[in-house]
């Protein structure tokens, strides 16, 4: 039996437009939610089913709805994180360009939960000519009755915008992202409030990532106890793995929580090119601390990466084969953080200057016997020290590329020089 | 150059703010417009958008300094993003930028001297099973080789200049 979900009829030729969808049973959940259910089953359904969010942070998509006020005198809002930029990720693009009406059907189903009439896709500003396409399949939508006025004939009410971001990965950060949503640069906010009670326009809002939403409808198809059984116990439904760097398969592969990471990597994504030899993993993205290859036996889910001292995050696996320096990667997290940090928060803006600034130098020939320390020491102090989750993600990375591969790194690094 | 335009534009950023409850969250897409348009933000424009929207010029100014996709100078006629970020530079991102930057005569950050081409290297652009990659304007283009490049800038003119 085929247990994909969101991935499932990918083969299909053009499942892009609208026809081939719903030939397939596409918006036929959406369809019996809206005239059958109340929109508290739905969310009961959700909740039952133990979706984690698929952004990076794996908070219980049923659970964050929950936090909606159910009766408010404001609207509510739905915006969907498309703004997808963690280093080594690209399942929400590939979900959005093969299949963009399962997401609008997501969303539809959410809305309808949470008593949202207005929603908005934040997509990454690269994403440009798939924003477009991603608005044919919202105008289709629009001409089928399943968005406007009066969807699939009921008294419910939905408008989708796709709203373009311009370059910032900042934005993938949940309040950053409504702060570029009220035109406004994307710093993140101070926690409490959170953007249940006080979201986009100071309203309740929900803000789920595309692969969660992508999730719904399948839930709402097939119900929350055959979601379950996909995943894992707490850890319902499938992973999008996007596999990257040093295989012979890279690409997009959906597959029960808890698979293992070596797995993943030999069976699924072909291992290695000819050659080359396993030197060590990036499980979660490019802020996920790296696993070395004696390390690969462990199972990829939020649990069981956490466990091992990293994380799940938007399940994107970089494969790093032994004849790349591991400073390459280094040089590679530092410049990334340094670029992409929004700068609010002290810490952050110059301690991930600074380590790109020493790194830099070292790319340079100019390296120093105490330059591992004070790198150590610049991401030890942004560590917990920040308003949004980066100061952690620029850290911890780094921290652990030097605690695993000292060795390698401290090679070719001068005593340090009497002062 | 903005009050040419501004008929057209002006009614391009009518329909978008028609979306939003507030006029202000209007401004990223409307930026957009302005720059698909002039190819850049000119403190003209940031005025005239300013004025449409009801704010001070420096909150726009701030959002085309933060977001690093608008500019507020020209670019070349093709702008080349090639990723630079870890999957790629597994797969030879590096030699690849040097490779396009000598061809073209210039380096990152450069626009070359017939205007034809700006070089960018870039943080990840989401296209990582394509390794390595770059956008030449709005589309991609993966599994880069020099082989590849040559035939991409040659047929958009790199080197007739």
């Amino acid at each position: 039996m085929d247990e994909r979900a969101v991935t499932r009829f990918w083969e299909s030729e053009n499942l892009a437009g609208i026809g081939v969808y719903l030939a397939g049973g596409g918006y036929q959940a959406a369809r019996e939610a809206l005239h059958h259910m109340e929109p508290a089953a739905v969310l009961g359904e959700v909740r039952k089913a133990q979706l984690r969010g698929r952004g990076g942070a794996g908070f219980p998509a049923g659970v964050k709805w929950g936090f909606v006020p159910a009766s408010v005198d404001k609207p509510k809002y739905l915006c969907v994180n498309a703004d997808e930029g963690e280093p080594g990720t690209f399942k929400d693009r590939a979900i959005m360009s093969r299949n963009p009406h399962l997401l609008i059907e997501g969303i539809i189903l959410a809305s309808f939960a949470v008593g949202v009439h207005s929603s908005y896709i934040y997509i990454r500003g690269e994403y440009e000519a798939l924003a477009g396409r991603l608005e044919t399949a919202v105008r289709e939508a629009y001409e089928a009755g399943f968005l406007g006025g009066r969807v699939f004939g009921t008294d419910f009410d939905l408008d989708v915008t796709v709203h373009l971001g311009a370059g910032a990965y900042i934005c993938g950060e949940e309040t950053a992202l409504l702060e570029s949503l009220e035109g406004k640069p994307g710093l993140p906010r101070l926690k409490p409030p959170f953007p249940a009670t006080v979201g986009l326009f100071g309203c309740p809002t929900v803000i789920n990532n595309v692969e969660t939403l992508a999730n719904i409808p399948w839930i709402i198809r097939n119900g929350a106890d055959w979601f379950l059984r996909q995943g894992l116990p707490g850890d319902g439904g499938t992973r999008l793995f996007s596999v990257s760097g040093m295989v012979r398969k890279p690409g997009v592969y959906e597959l029960p929580l808890g698979t293992s990471l070596r797995t993943l990597i030999y069976d699924h994504a072909g291992g290695l090119p000819e050659g080359k030899k396993l030197k060590a993993v990036i499980p979660g993205g490019l802020s996920s601390p790296i696993l070395t290859a004696g390390e690969i036996d462990v199972r990829m889910d939020f649990d069981s990466l956490a466990e091992a001292g990293s994380m799940l995050g938007s399940a994107a696996v970089i494969v790093i084969d032994d004849r790349t320096p591991i400073f390459e990667v280094l040089k590679a997290t530092a410049g990334f953080f340094a670029h992409e940090s929004c700068g609010q928060c002290t810490p952050c803006r110059l301690g991930t200057s600074w380590i790109r600034k020493i790194v830099q130098r070292m790319s340079e020939g100019e390296r120093r016997g105490t330059d591992l320390e004070t790198i150590e020491s610049a991401a030890r102090a942004m560590r917990g020290k920040t308003l949004c989750p980066m100061g952690d993600a620029a850290a911890l990375p780094i921290l652990a590329i030097i605690s695993k591969f000292k060795g390698e790194l401290a090679e070719g690094l001068t005593p340090s020089p009497a002062r | 150059m903005i009050p040419d335009m501004s008929a057209e534009i002006l009614k391009k950023a009518e329909a978008v703010m028609a979306r939003y409850p507030h006029k202000r969250a209007a401004l990223l897409p409307i930026l957009h417009l302005i720059q698909k348009e002039a190819g850049c933000i000119s403190p003209g424009a940031e005025r005239w958008v300013a004025g449409l929207l009801g704010i001070k010029p420096v909150r726009v100014r701030e959002m085309v300094t933060f977001y690093t996709l608008f500019r507020r100078e020209p670019a070349g006629a093709h702008v080349i993003q090639a990723c630079s970020n870890l999957s790629c530079t597994l797969q030879g991102a590096p030699d690849l930028i040097d490779y396009i930057g000598a061809k073209l005569g210039i380096r990152p950050g450069e626009t070359s001297a017939d205007g034809k081409f700006t070089l960018l290297a870039v943080e990840c652009l989401g296209n990582c099973d394509q390794a390595p990659c770059m956008m030449i304007d709005m589309e991609y283009h993966g599994r880069l080789t020099r082989e590849k490049i040559d035939a991409l800038l040659g047929g958009m003119g790199a080197g007739d200049g």
